[in-house]
């Protein structure tokens, strides 16, 4: 009788163990030991290596809820085709909507390639300058993010974004952007559009450190920046950026 | 203190009064709202809680590692940079819950051809075919591994290194050459390919064996080589492998 | 799906060249047009007055109880179609809870404030203080009591407290002026503070809305004091008619000289979004700007005008040009608003293409909406003229018995 009650003991509490044991460990997996203040991020996007697929366009809207309509983009990519007339056309590639991308006599061609944009996550932000009520704000890890709790949806925001990077999301009545997934870099992931990316063109990493992909892109590149004469010093670079990339 | 105030004429008196009920009343109501709503550094701290706390749903490839066998051979692929979700989509709830989720698999030509349709803003070098003529109907994977992905054919001597070169020229007019037709290829070359080379054109009057106005070829764009460009090689200006001219 | 985005689907085919794909939908509209369009014509409006006591400029002695009174009957309406046009209109009281001080839009909540209970509703008090008083001697239940509350129970109607009065309005008209630029040129900075967008970006900018509010403030006291006065069976004082259209035709002059310039500046800068710009202009504004704003509401009128300082025309007909020419000036004003405002928004950050504008009729930002908005602040009006007549004569007549 008294040793069945031991084992029934023991069982009991070795379970116990088992499920603490796996909510520690659970606990431990999510929230980590995370200081904000140790990191401090940046993207660098290789043009030469994008395929404009559009996976990470996809991605991004799964992994962040964002409206399915083509009006609504954390991240979207820009097809340039520059003729040998100078002519300049711009489309954005949306992989769902219209798979066919327009076509050109290859002969009229002088270059072309593709160009994926979000939010540069500005070191001077804007969007963050003219916030009436505070909403947005630069975290300490450097990433712009929207309180979607206090956001009056003045839309103001939007307008001083000189990316076009910023919504309103429609079910929400509040401005949305990139947050470099937020949710998945903390937890040492990465963003869903670098993790999705077929060739590398994104590359996601900290701007402080000096050994990572990020840094070996800026050493190995010639970089450039979105508008840099509006001095918003963005942390998202270009290797092979075109001059009629606005 | 009557004295005081009668110094003040009776309107300003009122004024001031009504002035210290408004000001002492906006005070009041400040007073009374709880410090959480004005505080920006709690804001700050919910909104960054809130944003972590989001699912994820994309749970990147080393998850995959630890029960898919496919992982080992990709890695040695030519898609060994591509991660998994890439192709499956997000998999996150999978990874918790092998046996009830399930994520795709694709299995349409679609699949493949969004990345390796043949486009001119793609970069030169990508594998990319044109699906019209390219064994139409016929799935990708009845010929191609895409966790493996390589020609069926055993590679033919040059590309075998010289890949990239081999898919440029492949999707350019010089398809039809035979690499020998413009190198000499020393047997040695093979076995010692950095101190034996393989030989290149040397002049002007190469290229002119086609493309010269006299020259015999049929369906060749044809120059006057004595006057076009005259001061430069022509691969100084053309790609022989790529060569861009209508 | 919600209809707004719906109704995206229908703008898609409207889109000429290139815009970035969250650029589709206008985000301010016609409420956001409203707005600094009454801001303006309050600013105006008080300035007007402000002549009056600062200048000492006697002829307009009878619209400037009448233009204080417009000046606040537009205010209070102003920052309804702020609100109305909020994602979250309910949480509006955050901008007073964590105010961002680097916000211009911020700074709404304050400069706002400050005009109303500091210049408009003191000026206003002070200088009807005295009649209240007298008026509320003899009148019965209500309004007597209304009269009571407003003079703030007081009863003094001393030579020396009126006398104090006048001083005291002539402080806060002091004050008033650079209050009122404050409050105009400030709506102004909230666009041209916008480096993003060059159509907005300009140092200007304050002083084009600045100039743009007075020309509209005037006009519309002009049009209340030809409509009203009449009505009230009175005569129209052409002494007073003349002084304030030759007002309006100065601030006319140099609102249309800042937009020249303006105009001329961009041109001869040729900076890198004159391209789409132009394209702008020539498309999407060139009804609204080319002809609304500039020919009608702008060089007409002014034509108008100068052909009244040349020509003795005689009294009736001064009276009826001066009526069209103030109507065109608001219509004019009007389209400058819509121009900045939507004007702006309707090309692409990437100077590459344009997206279209269309008005719903009904809903918050539709075109009902907006007429009640520009509707709301007349019959305010009317309720203020009710309650604190600005031409009621009687007081001076009393007391003029009185001496006698």
């Amino acid at each position: 009788m008294k040793r069945r009650k031991f084992i029934e003991r023991s069982l009991v509490m070795l379970a116990q163990f088992g499920v603490m044991g796996g909510i520690f460990r659970r606990a431990k997996a999510e929230l980590k030991d995370y200081d904000p203040s140790k990191h401090y991020y940046g993207m660098g996007i290789q043009i030469n290596k994008c395929i404009g697929c559009g996976k990470c366009v996809e991605a991004c809207k799964a992994e962040n809820g964002v409206p399915k309509e083509p009006f609504f983009f954390r991240t979207w990519v820009e097809r340039y085709v520059i003729k040998k007339d100078n002519g300049v056309t711009v489309q954005s590639i949306d992989p769902r909507i219209e798979r066919s991308y327009e076509a050109f006599a290859e002969k009229d061609i002088l270059r072309s390639f593709f160009v994926p944009k979000l939010c540069n996550q500005c070191e001077n932000p804007p969007c963050v300058q003219v916030c009436p009520v505070g909403a947005t704000f630069k975290t300490a890890d450097g990433v712009i993010l929207v309180d979607a709790d206090r956001c009056i949806g003045c839309r103001y925001c939007i307008q001083a974004c000189p990316y076009g990077a910023r919504y309103l999301n429609p079910e929400t009545e509040t401005a949305d952007k990139c947050t470099f997934c937020y949710h998945r870099i903390t937890k040492g992931l990465l963003p869903a559009c670098v993790e999705v990316c077929p060739t590398q063109a994104r590359i996601f990493g900290d701007v402080k450190s000096n050994a990572s992909p990020l840094a070996r892109f800026k050493r190995m590149n010639k970089i450039h920046v979105l508008k840099p004469s509006l001095n918003t010093e963005p942390k998202v670079t270009y290797s092979d950026l075109d001059g009629e990339v606005r | 203190m009557k004295n005081f105030f009668q110094r003040f004429p009776d309107s300003l008196i009122r004024i001031g009064a009504v002035f210290l009920l408004f000001v002492s009343a906006i005070l009041f109501v400040r007073f009374i709202i709880p410090s959480s709503l004005k505080n920006e550094e709690e804001h700050v701290k919910a909104t960054i809680e809130r944003e972590t706390s989001r699912s994820v749903r994309y749970a990147g490839s080393d998850v995959c590692a630890d029960c898919h066998e496919e992982y080992n051979v990709k890695k040695l692929g030519y898609h060994r940079n591509l991660s998994c979700e890439t192709c499956h989509g997000p998999a996150k709830e999978h990874s918790e819950n092998p046996t009830e989720t399930k994520p795709v698999v694709p299995k349409k030509r679609e699949a493949c051809s969004l990345c390796h349709t043949y486009n001119p803003s793609r970069p030169t070098g990508f594998p990319q075919i044109n699906p019209v003529v390219h064994n139409p109907l016929k799935p990708c994977v009845t010929c191609h591994n895409p966790h493996d992905p390589k020609p069926p054919r055993v590679p033919q001597e040059c590309q075998a290194c010289h890949a990239e070169i081999a898919r440029t020229k492949a999707v350019s007019p010089h398809v039809q050459l035979e690499c020998t037709t413009c190198h000499t290829v020393p047997q040695q070359h093979k076995v010692i390919p950095r101190e034996v080379k393989a030989s290149i054109p040397g002049d002007r009057t190469f290229c002119g064996k086609c493309h010269s106005k006299d020259s015999p070829a049929k369906e060749t764009p044809k120059v006057d080589i004595s006057t076009h460009g005259e001061k430069y090689l022509c691969w100084q200006c053309h790609y022989p492998h790529m060569p861009e001219v209508e | 799906m919600n209809p707004a985005t719906a109704s995206l689907y229908e703008l898609l085919k409207q889109v000429t060249g290139y815009i970035y794909p969250n650029e589709i939908e206008v985000h301010w509209g016609i409420l956001v047009v409203v707005y600094p369009y009454l801001t303006g014509l309050v600013a105006g409006a008080f300035i007007l007055a402000s002549l009056v006591k600062v200048f000492n400029v006697k002829e307009l002695q009878p619209v400037y109880r009448l233009s204080l009174l417009t000046a606040l009957a537009f205010i209070i309406i102003a920052p309804l179609p702020l609100l109305l046009h909020l994602g979250h209109p309910e949480r509006s009281y955050e901008i007073f809870l964590t105010p961002n001080f680097t916000s211009a839009m911020a700074m709404f909540g304050f400069v706002y404030a400050w005009y109303l209970m500091v210049v408009l509703l003191l000026e206003i008090w002070f200088t009807y203080r005295r009649d209240i008083i007298i008026w509320s001697q003899g009148e019965k239940s209500v309004m007597r009591w209304i009269h009571k509350v407003i003079s703030l129970f007081s009863t003094d109607t001393s030579e020396k407290s009126v006398e104090f009065d006048k001083k005291a309005v002539k402080a806060i008209t002091i004050i008033g002026i650079p209050s009122a630029f404050l409050l105009h040129g400030y709506v102004g900075f909230i666009f041209g503070s916008i480096k993003a967008n060059p159509w907005w970006s300009s140092v200007l900018m304050p002083i084009v809305f600045l100039f743009s509010a007075i020309v509209s403030g005037i006009a519309l006291v002009i049009l209340l004091y030809m409509i009203l006065t009449p009505l009230r069976g009175e005569k129209i004082s052409i002494g007073c008619l003349d002084k304030m259209a030759s007002y309006l035709f100065y601030a006319v002059i140099v609102d249309f000289s800042l937009e020249l310039l303006d105009f001329i500046h961009r041109l001869y800068e040729s900076e890198e979004s004159i391209k789409i710009l132009s394209e702008l202009v020539m498309n999407r504004l060139f009804i609204s700007l080319g002809v609304i704003q500039v020919m009608l509401g702008m060089l007409l009128p002014l034509g108008v005008m100068i052909c009244i300082k040349l020509f003795r025309f005689d009294e009736e007909l001064r009276k009826l040009l001066y009526f069209v020419s103030v109507i065109l000036i608001q219509l004019g004003i009007f389209a400058t608003r819509w121009n900045v405002v939507i004007g702006g928004q309707m090309f692409s950050k990437s100077f590459r293409g344009l997206t279209a504008y269309k008005m719903e009729l009904t809903g918050f930002e539709g075109f009902f909406m907006t007429l009640v908005l520009l509707i709301l602040p007349f019959i305010v009006l009317s309720i203020l003229i009710k309650i604190l007549p600005p031409w009621d004569r009687s007081v001076e007549r009393s007391l003029g018995e009185r001496i006698a």
